[in-house]
């Protein structure tokens, strides 16, 4: 348990000293990638407490996200918005407006209460069946969001949500969805679904119910998705369906399996290894498009560069950088050896 | 009565597209228990290949053979990438070596090709209507019958009457024990992959047909659908892929002439509450395999 104390504190020292060195340096393109970071943090912890422990691939993370920014918009853009943003919403939920911190719940509830009544049958399916129906519900879910007009403005981009993320708020929720995360993997659950995902049938041996583990893990991602997507919603405040899609999840996905899936250290890591290194191409890729005359816009690079560092990870490190132990467990175990060297 | 034949032929001919999707991603499944996310690329390279040589003056079928050799091409070639230096190495980095190539291969067509739609060249036949008992109908619907008919046929005697397909049947039931006795590993996970890139490339080019242009995230729609109809049909039988890509033709084209404009666009969304229903009755597909092996 001690070890799970240090890799906490360790984590929210390397949240706080981004966080206030962002906001040390005063300029506010850093304070927007800061702030990426934080959210990007949520969704991907959020995403390595399901796939973690269970060891199942899960890409409808991103479609809970969307969920999420959508409940979260219809609830808190302004009374006399609504009319413009979403002409078609019904009319009882016209004049709904509450504040965005109850939103954000909400949007995190009704994203766990879809992932509830979804993934109860879907949990049962192991290996491939449950990763390809995953991918299924992440289409499914983009579908609903790109046609449900009433609520989503259809495919086009839904506007007026108020702007109340900011850095500090982003980065409180990413701290207490990290503890979250290392609590939830000493929990119980967390144990008996780590056990599952190392020997699922010496674990149902010992009278583990997997599929409901699973599930329990699965709404709490949801949960934590809904969240990062209301947060996500408020602070870029206007977005389309799209924004909730391959793309995206490809990133998350990179960011989690290239710092380890295994660990919330490694969901960290990546995280931050992978926005760097985007933000990165992003601005070397925005520069190829100011120098080229008509020789074509530049789009792909990033994801180019990406993919090819996501299939090098796998080849030379398959569990990434941290694949088994979190960083307090790592440092203990150098200070023991260190000791036992001593002597 | 018209309608009828109407009906038949529309789930038939879709079924049979269907029905070649799933089962070159099963083929794959099958034996390697690999997840090819990188499947519907291999469309996506069939209609470049078209579009890319459309300017060549070539007749239409050389075009259309030049595209399924490039798919085989790049069939093999995943094995080459994304699939033989992590084979040893758990599902999931498998799973999503596949990913990132499918991905890799996408933003590649974006950077150097174009985002932007474009036209593959199509001969005259594709674009004609017959009429049969009353029902007027495209021809490329009557060929896409005929061609999943052959190629069903064909593939059926390949795994059942020749030494490779025993072999490569041999491996998706146990690869261990096939290697052992002397089956050789990678020729026939190549094989398989040159398989599965072929059938790719047939259906990509009766898929464009459909449409008549290709775009980088053309293989999305004919990945998911094989996706479906392989977790229906049953991940390791190929029958149950092909009745899988049938049933799911099936359900697509009477939720098409049942649902309202305004439901229509749900439709994926029905169809995939379909599968979830038919998962609870029998998690394992409605076709159940060989029993699974261990793959390395």
């Amino acid at each position: 348990m001690k070890h799970s104390y240090l890799t906490a504190i360790i984590l929210l020292g390397v949240i706080l000293v981004i966080g206030i060195g962002s906001q040390m340096l005063g300029i506010r393109l850093y304070d927007r990638i800061a702030t990426n970071l934080m959210i990007s943090l949520v969704l991907v912890v959020g995403l390595q407490t399901f796939m973690g422990n269970s060891g199942l691939l899960s890409f409808a993370h991103i479609g809970f996200m969307g969920l999420g920014a959508y409940t979260s918009a219809v609830l808190t853009i302004p009374a006399q918005m609504k009319s413009m943003a979403l002409p078609d919403l019904y009319g009882f939920m016209k004049v709904v407006e509450i504040s965005p911190l109850f939103a954000m719940i909400a949007a995190g509830l009704v994203a766990a209460l879809v992932a509830a009544v979804v993934a109860y049958p879907l949990m049962r399916l192991s290996d491939a069946a449950a990763v390809i129906t995953s991918f299924a519900l992440l289409v499914v879910l983009y579908t609903i969001m790109n046609n449900w007009s009433a609520f989503t403005n259809g495919p086009r981009t839904l506007f007026g949500l108020p702007k109340t993320t900011d850095m500090p708020i982003a980065a409180v929720l990413a701290a207490v969805v990290v503890v979250v995360a290392l609590a939830f993997k000493e929990s119980r659950t967390g144990t008996l679904l780590r056990a599952s995902r190392e020997d699922e049938v010496a674990a149902a041996a010992l009278g583990t119910n997997i599929p409901h583990l699973r599930w329990r893990a699965f709404i709490l991602a949801a949960f934590i998705a809904g969240i990062g997507g209301a947060l996500w919603g408020h602070f870029i405040t206007s977005f389309a369906p799209k924004a909730f899609y391959l793309k995206e999840t490809f990133l998350i996905i990179t960011m989690l399996v290239i710092g380890g899936a295994n660990t919330v250290t490694g969901a960290v890591a990546g995280t931050i290894l992978v926005t760097v290194a985007y933000e990165g191409l992003r601005g070397t890729e925005g520069a190829l498009n100011a120098t080229s005359f008509g020789a074509g816009q530049v789009i792909g690079l990033t994801e180019i560069v990406l993919a090819l560092a996501m299939i090098a990870v796998m080849i030379l490190k398959p569990g990434g950088i941290f694949p088994n132990r979190e960083i307090g467990h790592i440092l203990i175990r150098a200070r023991r050896k260190k000791e036992i060297v001593a002597q | 009565m018209g309608f009828a034949i109407q009906f038949v032929i529309d789930v038939l001919s879709l079924g049979g597209a269907y029905a070649l999707m799933a089962l070159g991603l099963v083929i794959i499944y099958g034996i390697l228990r690999l997840v090819n996310f990188a499947y519907g690329e291999l469309i996506m390279v069939a209609g470049y290949t078209m579009y890319l040589t459309s300017g060549s003056g070539l007749p239409w079928i050389m075009m259309a053979v030049f595209a399924v050799v490039m798919a085989v091409a790049f069939g093999i070639f995943t094995d080459y990438a994304a699939f033989r230096p992590v084979r040893a190495k758990s599902v999931t980095a498998v799973l999503i070596t596949s990913f990132a190539f499918s991905n890799l291969l996408q933003n590649a067509a974006l950077l150097f090709i174009s985002p932007r739609p474009r036209n593959v060249p199509l001969p005259e036949i594709f674009s004609q209507t017959v009429s049969i008992g009353g029902a007027i109908t495209p021809v490329r619907n009557l060929i896409t019958i005929a061609a999943s008919i052959v190629l069903l046929a064909a593939v059926a005697f390949l795994m059942r009457k020749t030494t490779l397909g025993i072999a490569m049947r041999a491996a998706a039931t146990n690869f261990t024990m096939a290697r052992m006795l002397g089956v050789p590993a990678n020729l026939i996970i190549s094989s398989a992959f040159a398989l599965s890139g072929f059938l790719a490339g047939v259906v990509g080019i009766l898929w464009i047909g459909r449409i008549g242009t290709v775009v980088p995230g053309i293989g999305l729609e004919p990945l998911l659908v094989a996706f479906i109809a392989t977790v229906i049909g049953g991940m390791r039988s190929l029958s149950g892929a092909v009745f899988g890509g049938f049933l799911l033709a099936l359900i697509d084209t009477t939720l098409n002439y049942t649902l309202s404009q305004d439901l229509l666009k749900f439709r994926d969304a029905f169809t995939f509450g379909l599968v979830i229903l038919i998962l609870l009755w029998r998690p394992e597909g409605l076709i159940r395999g060989p029993a699974s092996g261990q793959r390395t």
